[in-house]
């Protein structure tokens, strides 16, 4: 019996494009197991915040996510640059997105403000020059 | 209406258990079995790629014929906007339409009237809803299906209003009812439809309980009898023309939202494009202040239906030309009889993806569905008859496919059976 589902996402910063395709596999996963429409729609708006985040700040880095009766838990392991100041960070509208990335429409200074907003809890350990691990969990 | 249960459908004989259909099918409801196409009825939403793919010509949509005609003392036909689309040079609309009376219908009545008055109740729906915005269009069966069943965060985005040939129906009964005195059931309402989705839609109502519509009949099966008959009544047709340029501009993309006059919409068709659409929007990558989404299932918008004749691109510009001789709109003439327009009956999400009804189980089988993908070769080959390894892992954690379904591992099974028959017999 499967107590805990695992699944890992190799996230790549080659194709600004395919920025997503973690929490759209994850999104048909959810829906597979009939999780509910609301919880769906947080982790995948969590999760796509997240995704972004990685390809715009870090090169890339690995999405672990831990499935169970209880709870989802979305591990986002990166080796970017870290975060200075993180209060600052989780500031709606604060943001530190190039002009080319504005132009894209994101970087507005909400992701991880909407990561919060959408999840139960949020855990971020960072290092400067390290990296950035994020942990979020979504209660069942 | 006679339950069609859904339109499309399979012509046994004439399939050759080839790949095309379940390659094609956007919902993955297609598996060949023992050389013959099945379709899983349930994740069928009749978009009617199946049949416009099939070489064999082995799918097709139910649907009524004309000669049910006879079954009522009157008949009103419900031509669709894109109807006019299918035949060349028209200039007067009434020309077709007086056409459609030398072909045996009694009356007819335009969808595309009463698809002025849904665009009215479209603007006040969506200006009074901001909560709701962006407001999907749910004039497309198939997309509002779709939405019921891969998208449960956006059935609240759905716009809660029937579909113009519904209200054309209930128009023309009510109209047919009261020049004729007849009683409502000796009037058949006839709708000259552009695909198998209506069919189904007059059969199972999306929003509503009963459908007005008592036949469905595919335009390409009228079309050379209509043809005929325009050539006969083209020196002097009739006045029956009720409806204008935002009514007709419906059978193409971009003419629903056109009619809402606002920028602010976003209008798309063909089903891999819709599901495009409806996964961005689903990530909120969409700006807030968004209020309309146009969706059609078919490229072009209905002049792209399964059940046409003219190629959809080619239809669009005829349209586009013969709206130059329309006013903008005609609703006044339609609001003579009852248009309420809005849904009374709840619009639920469908959820036939799941794989089972509860967590635990549903997990399990998640599980033994990843472990069974790590077996297979993952070329999506669809020689198992499941379009996809993945597909195939699925039925068999369902327990309608087994493993040696897949081409490769069955030749390692061969191969190590006969590994053991010349171990048992010594060669």
């Amino acid at each position: 019996m499967a107590d805990v589902l695992t699944f890992t996402y190799e996230v790549s910063d080659e194709d600004f494009t395919r920025a997503g395709e973690a929490s759209s596999d994850v999104k048909k996963k959810l829906k597979k197991l009939g999780v509910s429409p609301d919880v769906i729609r947080r982790v995948s708006i969590a999760l796509y915040e997240g995704e972004i985040n990685m390809v715009i700040h870090a090169n890339g880095g690995t999405i672990t996510i831990l499935i169970s009766e209880e709870s989802i838990t979305m591990i986002l392991d990166d080796k970017g640059p870290g975060i200075p100041d993180i209060e600052k960070a989780m500031t709606a509208g604060y943001s530190t997105a190039p002009d080319n990335v504005r132009n894209l429409g994101f970087g507005a200074g909400m992701g991880l403000p909407n990561m919060k907003k959408n999840t139960d809890s949020i855990d971020i350990e960072t290092k400067i020059g390290v990296g950035t691990k994020v942990t979020m969990v979504i209660n069942l | 209406m006679e339950n069609y249960g859904k339109s499309v459908y399979l012509l046994e004989n004439q399939c050759k258990g080839c790949t095309n259909c379940i390659k094609h099918c956007p919902t993955q409801a297609i598996r060949v079995r023992s050389g013959k196409a099945v379709i899983t009825t349930d994740q069928c939403i009749d978009c009617g790629e199946c049949i416009r793919i099939c070489p064999h010509h082995a799918k097709k949509a139910k649907r009524g014929f004309i000669d049910a005609i006879n079954n009522y003392q009157y008949s009103v036909a419900l031509p669709a906007p894109s109807l006019y689309a299918q035949v060349n040079h028209l200039e007067d609309v009434n020309i077709l339409l007086t056409a459609l009376k030398d072909m045996g219908f009694d009356d007819v009545y335009e969808v595309s009237a009463a698809a002025e008055i849904i665009s009215e109740e479209s603007r006040k729906y969506v200006a009074e809803h901001k909560e709701k915005w962006p407001l999907i269009s749910t004039a497309c069966p198939t997309i509002v299906r779709l939405i019921q069943m891969r998208f449960p965060n956006l059935v609240d985005n759905l716009l809660p209003l029937i579909t113009p040939a519904e209200l054309a129906a209930r128009q023309a009964r009510a109209r047919a009812m009261e020049r004729t005195g007849f009683p409502a059931d000796q009037i058949g309402i006839f709708f000259l439809s552009p695909c198998p989705s209506k069919v189904t839609a007059a059969n199972s109502p999306i929003g509503h309980e009963k459908s007005e519509i008592d036949c469905v009949l595919a335009i390409k099966d009228i079309y050379p009898a209509l043809v005929d008959s325009m050539k006969i009544v083209a020196g002097n047709p009739e006045e029956l023309a009720i409806s204008g340029k935002i009514g007709i501009s419906w059978g193409i993309t971009g003419g629903e939202a056109g009619g809402l006059l606002s920028d602010s919409y976003v209008a798309a068709d063909g089903i891999e494009n819709v599901i495009h659409v409806l996964e961005d929007l689903e990530d909120e990558k969409f700006s807030s202040d968004l209020e309309f989404i146009e969706l059609n299932a078919c490229n072009g918008g209905c002049v792209g239906g399964v059940m046409q004749v003219e190629n959809p691109f080619a239809a669009k510009a005829k349209l586009q030309k013969l709206r130059k001789y329309l006013p903008v709109s005609a609703v006044h003439a339609a609001k003579t009889y009852p248009y309420d327009a809005k849904w009374d009956k709840e619009v639920e999400y469908l959820p036939v993806f799941e794989l089972a009804d509860n967590l635990k189980e549903s997990m399990e089988k998640l599980n033994q569905i990843q472990e069974l993908c790590k077996k297979f070769p993952g070329l999506d080959c669809g020689c198992c008859g499941a379009p996809t390894c993945r597909c195939l892992a699925e039925d068999i954690v369902k327990g309608i496919a087994k493993e040696t379904d897949c081409i490769y591992i069955l030749k390692d099974y061969l191969h190590k059976l006969s590994e053991n028959i010349d171990k048992i017999s010594g060669v």
